[in-house]
This record gives structure tokens, C-alpha cells and sequence, in this order.
């Protein structure tokens, strides 16, 4: 494994090599929140964060995209052809996520890459895409990763890794993508892999001792899921619940979305956007019947898909990095540990 | 606090072991900082987990809508004038709740307090006028006064309007408050940067709704945003959309809003919707001498029509 060491006084001047081969994005702070956003030149990113207020899944699966224009003017000859828009697919950098949002892209890829289909709008975004982590140091006290299978110094989903030691970066290398980019800013400064591997260790070590919260998932394959779904715990779970979709557009793993034309006279597109479990609309039928039209089931709905359902049919855990958004940002405190584990724990 | 959480078990354990209620509606202890979580207790073993703090600023009443049991309820104020627009419009009767009022000494400002501090904040304790904010290598103690909820700065009905018991004494109600200072300056603006104002204000919007949600007047089986035959508003994050969205929201809510601040409260980016409805607020009470919620003897003056009304355009 090759490590690279970083002078922070090179860090601007290599951003700016990269400018021109990358689209950049990064954390900023905008007005109260950290949020991730493309980079302007010159602008850097505020590596000084605990999390993003809400995930970096947009910059590869935007709350909306347009993926058709057409014309309804019939003179034309292509009128009420879907035609494909134009989209930005050169290589992009996304600068500065914590390990946890690097391993949701992986465990999304599971829905927008399987062999049966194929999401060319998610896919090209993310095959664009090179993932530049930086280790969390200081968990917050919402954060669980360890119990998701990933943790705050995590690679998996990365090309390459920073470490920050104050003056400088320790940045591993992951693939050679992550080789290329370092490459084309200019960091050449080798560091001694033993010394950095071994500095790194008890990062890791003193990271992962702060975490706080946990856990338990482990009995939640063997469970019943009908027996899970009858549950009588669910009223009191869903009871706060006031049906917004706060958790799901905050989370890194929520996939779902809504497919929607939007005509303006003699032109029109077709577009996508983030949907929601929360929401009775999200399950509508065109006859009027609703499936899941009560509050309750709806609840019930999100945390069986995390919890269960994900869980049997990957047969790789939860649906889940442990990230805790969904806990900081629920207006009414419904907390997806306390859920997790009733259902671990639950004995029909 | 204490005393308040003392109380209020008491009166929901009696409750419901005299079986005059099937439920009571509180809040039980938040899991992170600052939170308290809405729940029902229907047991008098159960009670215990009930507790009241400057963290109850969710609007209960809220929960009320179109439940059939009988049931007990925790309401400051505010929960106390929307459970009466509640009764008026028909969403709960009156018969079928033991109100159980609060009088509230205000709620914190979850958003304001966070960010008064680099670091995370780990732990959040409080005393009648203190507010102490602990993290990691830090302490601090604040006045509650100055991190209350923006609403609860300016509240002039901390007591409950109705109610069967109380938790405690009622307080002294705040005089001569200047309640729209923050409006007036927003409608002397110049057209152009009043729209400027708004752009910006709602520019974080991800239309989550967690702001009609967590409004006990947003109780429509299908909101205008929801309605999809035919569907009048687009569901993408355009502006137009967007301030579509607030704008009617907020005229839907004209002269039943309490200013609650649940709205507020609930909006995961930190938007100030209460400025919208303020504003249709501020005018029921300047052309009708109207404020929500505090009656069930008077229908509100949306939805009342006099005669006698000095405007032509009804007649």
C-alpha cells in the first residue's frame, strides 16, 4: 500500500492542479450547516466538520434530475419523442466524505447496478466519480457505524484516504484511480508506509473507542418476518410519527424515487425525484386503492425494508452505515437504534 | 421541571386507573439532546416514562386528529388553542378529552443552541432560568430566556385556554409584547428585495413537509401538493414549486394558526416558516380583532360570514 504525504501548504495549490481535470466537490458551510457542493475555483473544501446535515447521495443521485426533453408542437417532425438531455459525466472528485457516505454508494450500487438492470443515470455519475475519504476522528454521539459493518476509518467505496495530522495529510492510496488524482495535484511526497500504517492504527483505535453508540443486529436474519411485521410494537413506534420524509431524503441509503413529466405548453420533460416511504402517495395506486394508508404501516414499511427485508435478501446486514442523520434530523425523536434493537430483540 | 413531571404523572396514572381515559398523549425522554418523543401511555405502571422540560415544543394536539378514543392530554398553551381550533373544525370532540394543562414557561431553540457551539453537544441540562450545555471539553451554562424558541420569546398565552386539571400554577401572562417587529420590517421592504427575502428564506427547502406534518393544522386527507388528478403543483425541487407550496400553506392556515412554532421546529434546515404564517396572523388580528384558538364559542372569521360585512365584493 503507497502513502502519500500532504503538506497542508501544498493542499490549495494541488486543488487548483486538479481543478481543471476534475469537477470538484466538497463540504462548505453554508450559513448554520456543512452541506456538499461543487467547488468553484479556488474554493476550498471545510474539512473542519462533524457530518453533512444531509448526505452527499445527491451528487450522484440528485433530490431532482431531468433525464427526457420533448415537444408537443406538431409541426415538428420529432414531436412526442423522449429525447435523452445532455449531462455532465466528466470525471468529478467528491473531496472530503467520511467513510460511512463512501460505503453507502456501495451498498446503493446494489439497487441501481444488478444484473437484471441497469441505472444509466446513477451508474455514470458514479462511475465518474472518484471518492476522496477523510477519516472521522471525532464520531458524534448519534453515530453507530461499528455496528453497521463499517466504521470511522472505513475504505471500503474509497480510491483514497486522508488522514489529518494537523500539519499535513496522510493520504493511502485505494486504486489506482486514487493514484491518478494524487498524481495530477502534484503530491508526491512518499511517506514511510510502516510509520504511516502504524500512525493510522491508533487513529483507528482511538476513533473507534469514542464511538458510543451500538447496535444489535445479529438475530435479526433468524427472525420471522411475518412474525416481525404482526409485531404489536409498531403503534408505539410509529406513534410520534408525522409522516414527513425527513429520514429518508437525509439518508445515504434511501434509493427510492418518483418518475414525473412536467409539460409547459409545447415542451416537456420528464424528470425524477427523490420519493418517499413516509409518504401515502408512495404507494397510490391509479384505482385509489392505498396499500399502506395508515401511518403505522408506513413506519412499519421503513424499518422492515432496513432492517429485515435488506437483511434477507442480500444476506449482508442492514440497510444501513450507521451514520445517525435520521436521528439528529427526526422533528419527533424517532430513533432508528432504539428500533433496531426492539426488533432484534423481539420474542413472539 | 421536576415538580411539572411529578405532576403530570400523578394526574395520567389516576386517569387512567379511574378508567376515565384510554390513553393519555405526553412526551417520554428524547434519546438525543434537546428532543423529547411524542408518545401515549395506557397504563398507570406506564406513566413513569412521561416527563416534561423545555423539550416538549412539538404541538400535541396534532395527535388528537380524528382519534375516537377517549383520551388524556399534556397542553401548554398552545396545544390548548389547537385543541379548541381542533374542536371547532370538527377533529376531535371536546367529551372526549381530559385536558391536563400546562402552563409553559417556553421551549429551547434546538437550532440556536447548536449552533452557539463548534462542537457536538452531548448532554443538556436545566434549572428554572438555566440552561446548561455540556460536550466534549466543554460547559456552559445559558439564560433560557435568550435561547428560548423565537414563538415562546414572544408568547402571550403560556397558559393553557381549557382545560380539566392542571399541572401547576398558572403564570403571569406577558404584557405589551411587540409581536410582528420581524414582519413589519419584511412587508416595509421594497418588492424586489421582499422577493429576494423569500427566495432565500426557502432556498434550503427540501420539500420534506416535516412543516405541514408537524402542524396540527395541516389535517387535509390529501394536501394540495399530494393531489395527483390533477395535480397542481410539481414535485421537483423548482422554486416556483417550492414557494408554491409555503405561500398556500401558509394562507391555509390564516387565522387558525396559533404560532406554535411546531413548524419551525420541525424543519430539518432551519427554515423560518413561522414568518408566513405571522403574517396572516398579524392580520387576522388587525382586520378581526382575531386570535386562534382562544374560544369554542366563536367560529373563526374565515369561515363565518356576517351581513353586515363593510367589504362590497360579498354582497
Amino acid at each position: 500500500m503507497k502513502y502519500i504525504n500532504i503538506d497542508k501548504k501544498n493542499w490549495a495549490n494541488g486543488l487548483e492542479k486538479l481543478y481543471g481535470n476534475y469537477r470538484l466537490f466538497g463540504p462548505v458551510k453554508n450559513n448554520k450547516h456543512h452541506v456538499f457542493k461543487e467547488l468553484g475555483k479556488g474554493e476550498l473544501p471545510d474539512l473542519h466538520y462533524l457530518n453533512t446535515l444531509l448526505s452527499p447521495k445527491s451528487i450522484i443521485f440528485p433530490q431532482s434530475e431531468t433525464m427526457f426533453e420533448y415537444s408537443l408542437d406538431e409541426s415538428k417532425k420529432d414531436h412526442h419523442i423522449l429525447k435523452e438531455i445532455y449531462k455532465d459525466y466528466s470525471p468529478r472528485a467528491l473531496i472530503g466524505i467520511r467513510p460511512c457516505d463512501a460505503a453507502s454508494f456501495l451498498l446503493v450500487k446494489r439497487n441501481f447496478d444488478t444484473p437484471e438492470y441497469k441505472d444509466t443515470y446513477w451508474l455514470r455519475a458514479y462511475e465518474a466519480t472518484i471518492f476522496i475519504g477523510l477519516v472521522c476522528s471525532s464520531p458524534c454521539s448519534t453515530c453507530f457505524c461499528t455496528s453497521t459493518g463499517c466504521g470511522p476509518f472505513h475504505e471500503d467505496g474509497l480510491d483514497l484516504l486522508l488522514v489529518d495530522e494537523g500539519e499535513n495529510f496522510i493520504a493511502k492510496i485505494l486504486t489506482p484511480r486514487g493514484e491518478t488524482f494524487i498524481k495530477s495535484a502534484g503530491w508526491e511526497t512518499e511517506a514511510d508506509p510502516i510509520a504511516s500504517e502504524k500512525t493510522i492504527k491508533n487513529m483507528k483505535i482511538k476513533a473507534e473507542e469514542k464511538i458510543a453508540s451500538f447496535v444489535s443486529t445479529d438475530q435479526l436474519k433468524n427472525k420471522s418476518t411475518l412474525k416481525l411485521y404482526d409485531a404489536p410494537f409498531w403503534d408505539d413506534i410509529a406513534f410520534a410519527c408525522i409522516n414527513c420524509g425527513t429520514c429518508t431524503y437525509g439518508c445515504p441509503t434511501c434509493w427510492c424515487f418518483d418518475i414525473q413529466d412536467e409539460v409547459s405548453k409545447i415542451s416537456g420533460i420528464r424528470m425524477r425525484n427523490w420519493d418517499s416511504c413516509m409518504y401515502p402517495l408512495f404507494t397510490l395506486h391509479g384505482t385509489g386503492y392505498n396499500p399502506r394508508n395508515t401511518k403505522v404501516q408506513r413506519v412499519r414499511q421503513r424499518f422492515m425494508h432496513k432492517l429485515k427485508y435488506y437483511v434477507d435478501k442480500y444476506n449482508d446486514g442492514i440497510q444501513c452505515v450507521g451514520c445517525g442523520r435520521c436521528i439528529r434530523l427526526c422533528p419527533v425523536n424517532i430513533d432508528i437504534r432504539r428500533v433496531c434493537d426492539i426488533m432484534n430483540n423481539y420474542e413472539d | 421541571m421536576s415538580d411539572y413531571t411529578a405532576k403530570i404523572k400523578e394526574i395520567s396514572a389516576r386517569l387512567l386507573k379511574e378508567e376515565k381515559v384510554e390513553m393519555v398523549i405526553g412526551f417520554r425522554k428524547g434519546t438525543i439532546p434537546m428532543m423529547n418523543e411524542p408518545c401515549f401511555v395506557k397504563t398507570p405502571e406506564d406513566v413513569k416514562k412521561l416527563v416534561w422540560d423545555s423539550n416538549c415544543g412539538i404541538n400535541l394536539a396534532n395527535y388528537l386528529t380524528d382519534r375516537k378514543e377517549k383520551i388524556g392530554i399534556i397542553a401548554k398553551g398552545c396545544d390548548s388553542r389547537n385543541i379548541v381550533t381542533h374542536i371547532i373544525e370538527n377533529k376531535i370532540k371536546r367529551e372526549q378529552l381530559f385536558i391536563i394543562g400546562v402552563p409553559c414557561k417556553g421551549m429551547i431553540d434546538k437550532n440556536k443552541i447548536t449552533s452557539m457551539f463548534e462542537n457536538e453537544i452531548n448532554e443538556v441540562l436545566e434549572d428554572e432560568e438555566n440552561i446548561i450545555v455540556k460536550g466534549e471539553g466543554f460547559e456552559k451554562t445559558l439564560n433560557k430566556s435568550d435561547v428560548l424558541q423565537e414563538n415562546c420569546k414572544i408568547c402571550i398565552h403560556k397558559n393553557p385556554v381549557i382545560y380539566d386539571e392542571l399541572a401547576a400554577d398558572l403564570l403571569d401572562e406577558q404584557k405589551d409584547i411587540d409581536r410582528y417587529e420581524d414582519i413589519r420590517k419584511i412587508g416595509a421592504m421594497a418588492t424586489e428585495d421582499k422577493w429576494k427575502y423569500f427566495e432565500d428564506l426557502l432556498s434550503p427547502c427540501i420539500r420534506c413537509y416535516a412543516c405541514r406534518n408537524a402542524c396540527p393544522l395541516c389535517y387535509c386527507p390529501t394536501c394540495f401538493v399530494d393531489e395527483s388528478r390533477p395535480q397542481w403543483v410539481g414535485k421537483s425541487t423548482d422554486p416556483v414549486d417550492t414557494r408554491t407550496f409555503h405561500f398556500l400553506r401558509a394562507y391555509h392556515c390564516a387565522g387558525r394558526c396559533t404560532d406554535c412554532g411546531a413548524c419551525e421546529r420541525a424543519c430539518p434546515m432551519g427554515i423560518k416558516v413561522r414568518l408566513f404564517t405571522k403574517k396572516l396572523e398579524k392580520d387576522c388580528l388587525e382586520l378581526y380583532g382575531w386570535e386562534a384558538g382562544l374560544s369554542l364559542d366563536e367560529r373563526p372569521p374565515l369561515d363565518t360570514y356576517m351581513p353586515d360585512d363593510p367589504d362590497d365584493f360579498i354582497k
